[in-house]
């Protein structure tokens, strides 16, 4: 398990005047300190980790989110900033010492312009409330993390989300114009603007992806699209995991990016199959999801161009939609593999590596061997155009053996796509789940040099603490 | 300013640095010196350029991703794609003819100072792009940041901060960068239009197509909008784009090379015809805005970019006129773009930080760069 610093005996002394001094900036019904219902808010989506807070708040402004900052960093209390609670990487956990700043009641669409293709949204609005505040007049919002129904906009950001669509439309950096940020100390700065390229050094790239390590994102104005007319998936089976990374390779490099271009593994297949009975073949060592857009007539054209090349690589089997409806029911199966892994296994550890796409085979092949090892199965999704990998470990919670062999499983996994050339993090953020293989990828001084500049924006580290960058050598938390 | 020296390894570039930190000597740092005129002129006696490290590192066509050193010249970048038929997404501008000089910009350069062409409106712009850097700090430690993968989220984003930096906060030396497949095909649909409003309804009404429009131009009295796609796609697609557009006006077809020469001309801001002693100015808004700006500035000739968005604005190199500009971009951001060392040394060149950030900003410039060696004085007076 991942070593949390011990809290502050001072603050968990002071409980009792830090809740009251919450309690006069903030209206009656937004602090929250009964342990019964700061029990939702001790865990996310890596729900083996589990810490309730001191207090949670649950402001309705920026203004109210100031004033908590600023309280808060008066104190020296710590802060955990807060959307849905989806994250897979414990990006949410709480401290026992620390207050949960929870978003969700910030969930205003403030603004929409279609001339000018952007929309200003407070923090607490969901990915897919975006889509749907749009959709109408047939605009959308690009990221579509698979958790798109619940997440929101604020933690997107935090985490630099990305989703299955982002080879063609790129992940959350890519799709933002300007933040409302408030900083530890309590002052609001709005960075960027309505527009691209601000002049200066680009604190939105930043502050993207950030984990909650800088500051505190209260409004985001993103770049909303116009929509393709349509867009059409097909399927494509091969008979061993090469062979698919071959046919893949053949799809970019004649010069057709797919909007979407995933990859599941034999295990995966199955499960997804049991689950969604989308006409998977169940003989396959790989499949391939391909979907491109445009009107009819473009999508006969690109996918005739696709089936052509996978034609090249003796595919098991090529099925192309002939309507959306066919289309959805090849994707039912894919959106649903975290689900269909789910009914196999009371627990699994969702993996989030990127490789450099022609090491497909050779991962894949150790992962086999390493499940070997750890006698746990595994499962494989891949957004194969992009290279980013999504091992399901499957292990039961309740037998701290299997967790301990489930998270040095996916420790070694990750290893491997620093070692191929890769990185540790595709999408999902570090958090705390990655947080001591930090110095896989980085150098010591490298780190040092991050750390830094998280005390550039929070000397005190009181934001997030003990997330994203070890323990070792930390100017704060270390003592 | 010395001859520069041209240190032909990242070590040895980073023992200059470290030099230079230690003697708190201030450096100028550039690639082939392209830009020397963009943004204030640097406070330095020193200057050390990037040229020394030049050659792409790693291509993988099938994987979207080049590696190359700072030093690179871009059209080497470009040549190697081109034999694969890909390119640089963010299409950024060739300096020459807007800087003069007979060298071509490095990749170190167009990094350093985020510029992306006309394809920045569909696809993003340079800052969207770096997967990975490698890089020196101000005093002398050389780091990495990304990787040569399309997808990380690991650790912070320094990729992004250092690009745009213009050398102010470390000295890139390698950079891998997301290309893709060039376009098939292309055509530019150009509408006649009365005014700057019936242009940016023009490129509003393309950018609000699902027609994929990646150039969005206003320039001659004409709003341009260009497509690139496979063939079939690109026939297809102008067919309808002409057909919503025919209300704002005849539509004429501009096919092939002709299209691309004109986007370079866009690109490279050389439509402007700037004469050498005026002062160039970008303004990036909202594309509504741009009429606005336009009426702000009678006196300037303007080029409209990025659905009206990006604008190029060319006139005399003086200090009223820079305050006009800054004026009528309320609300937007703003960037002396070139001008006379006279001008640009007077002024601001890019909008002030509001308080709070200037002091995160003062602090994180420290971090990188302790002593403040680097490129003194290039975005901000003093800094």
């Amino acid at each position: 398990m991942i070593r949390l610093p011990d809290p502050k005996p001072e603050i968990l002394a002071r409980r009792p005047q830090i809740l009251d001094g919450l309690a006069r900036i903030l209206p009656p019904d937004a602090l929250i300190a009964d342990p019964a219902r700061l029990k939702p808010y001790e865990t996310d989506g890596l729900a083996a980790y589990r810490q309730p807070p001191l207090a949670v708040v649950l402001p309705r402004s920026t203004e109210e989110v100031a004033a908590v900052l600023r309280f808060c960093h008066r104190e020296g209390v710590r802060v955990i900033p807060r959307g849905a609670g989806t994250s897979l990487s414990g990006g949410a956990l709480p401290l026992a010492d620390a207050v949960v700043i929870g978003l969700m009641r910030m969930n205003r669409i403030l603004e929409v312009n279609y001339a000018d293709r952007y929309a200003v949204v407070e923090a607490g609005v969901t990915n897919l409330g975006i889509t749907r505040a749009v959709e109408e007049e047939g605009f959308f919002y690009a990221p579509d993390p698979s958790s798109q129904l619940a997440c929101m906009i604020g933690g997107n950001v935090m985490m630099n989300s990305g989703g299955a669509h982002c080879l063609k439309y790129g992940v959350t950096a890519n799709n933002l114009l300007g933040l409302r940020f408030v900083t530890i100390e309590g002052e609001v700065i709005d960075i960027g603007g309505r527009y691209p390229d601000a002049a200066g050094y680009d604190w939105l790239g930043l502050i993207t992806g950030s984990e909650g390590q800088l500051g505190v994102v209260t409004e985001v104005t993103v770049r909303i699209l116009r929509a393709a007319e349509g867009a059409r998936a097909m399927l494509a089976a091969f008979s061993s995991v090469p062979v698919a990374g071959q046919a893949v390779a053949a799809i970019i490099g004649s010069g057709i990016i797919p909007v979407a271009l995933e990859f599941m593994d034999k295990p995966c297949i199955h499960a997804c199959e049991a689950f969604a009975q989308a006409g998977y073949p169940l003989d396959a060592e790989a499949l391939l999801i391909i979907e491109v857009e445009g009107s009819e007539a473009e999508q006969e054209a690109l996918l005739a161009r696709i089936r052509d090349i996978c034609a090249r690589f003796d595919p098991i089997s090529l099925k192309v939609a002939d309507s959306a409806e066919q289309s959805a029911a090849i994707w039912k199966g894919r959106k649903g593999a975290f689900g269909a892994i789910g009914r196999l296994s009371p627990d699994y550890l969702c993996m989030d590596g990127t490789i450099p796409t022609g090491e497909l085979p050779r991962v894949l092949a150790r992962i086999g061997e390493l499940s070997q090892h750890y006698g746990l199965p595994v499962a494989n999704v891949f957004h194969a155009g992009d290279g980013n990998l999504h091992p399901l470990i499957m292990f039961d919670a309740n037998d701290p053996d299997s967790l301990r062999r489930a998270e040095a499983f996916g420790a070694e996994i990750l290893k491997l796509c620093v070692e191929v050339g890769g990185c540790l993090t595709g999408e999902h953020g570090v958090g705390i789940e990655k947080r001591d293989l930090m110095g896989v990828q980085f150098s010591r001084e490298e780190l040092k040099l991050q750390r830094a500049i998280k005390s550039a924006f929070d000397p005190l580290w009181l934001l997030n603490p003990a997330k994203v960058f070890p323990l070792e050598d930390n100017p704060v938390l270390a003592a | 300013m010395s001859v520069a020296e041209a240190p032909g390894s990242e070590a040895a570039l980073c023992e200059a640095i470290a030099a230079a930190h230690a003697a708190r000597e201030p450096i100028a740092i550039e690639g082939h010196g392209t830009k020397r005129a963009m943004l204030r002129p640097v406070q330095a006696a020193r200057l050390l350029s990037t040229r020394g490290l030049s050659g792409i590192t790693l291509y993988r066509p099938a994987e979207l991703v080049i590696s190359a050193r700072a030093g690179t010249p871009l059209p080497e970048i470009e040549a190697a794609l081109a034999e694969h038929r890909q390119m640089l997404i963010a299409e950024p501008p060739d300096p020459r003819p807007l800087f003069g000089g007979e060298l071509p910009a490095t990749l170190g350069g167009v990094v350093a100072a985020n510029l992306s062409g006309p394809r920045r409106i569909a696809w993003g712009g340079m800052r969207d792009h770096v997967l990975g850097i490698r890089a020196i700090t101000g005093d002398g430690q050389l780091f990495r940041s990304g990787g040569r993968v399309l997808k990380n989220v690991t650790g912070l984003d320094l990729c992004k901060l250092l690009t745009g930096s213009f050398g102010t906060l470390g000295v890139l030396t390698e950079i891998t960068l997301k290309v893709l497949p060039a376009p098939e095909a292309t055509v530019t649909l150009a509408v006649e239009v009365p005014d700057i409003a019936a242009g940016v309804a023009v490129l509003s009404a393309g950018l609000g197509s699902p027609f994929g429009v990646t150039g969005a131009a206003l320039w001659g009295g004409r709003a341009l909008l260009r497509l690139e796609e496979v063939a079939e796609s690109v026939r297809y697609r102008a067919g309808r784009l002409q057909a919503l557009l025919a209300a704002h006006g005849p539509v004429r077809l501009i096919e092939a090379e002709e299209s691309r020469a004109l986007w370079r001309a866009i690109r490279d801001g050389q439509a402007l015809a700037a004469a050498q002693e005026e002062a160039i100015w970008r303004i990036s808004i909202a594309p509504s805005e741009a009429p606005r700006v336009a009426a702000a500035l009678p006196w300037a000739r303007l080029l409209f970019d990025w659905g009206g968005g990006l604008i190029w604005v060319a006139g005399p190199a003086e200090v009223a006129r820079h305050r006009a500009v800054v004026a009528a971009a309320a609300g937007g951001s703003w960037m002396l773009f070139r001008a006379p060392d006279a001008l640009r040394a007077a002024v601001e060149v890019i909008p002030p930080d509001p308080p709070a950030l200037a002091a995160i900003s003062a602090r994180v410039k420290a971090v990188f760069d302790p002593a403040g060696v680097l490129n003194p004085g290039r975005m901000r007076a003093g800094g």
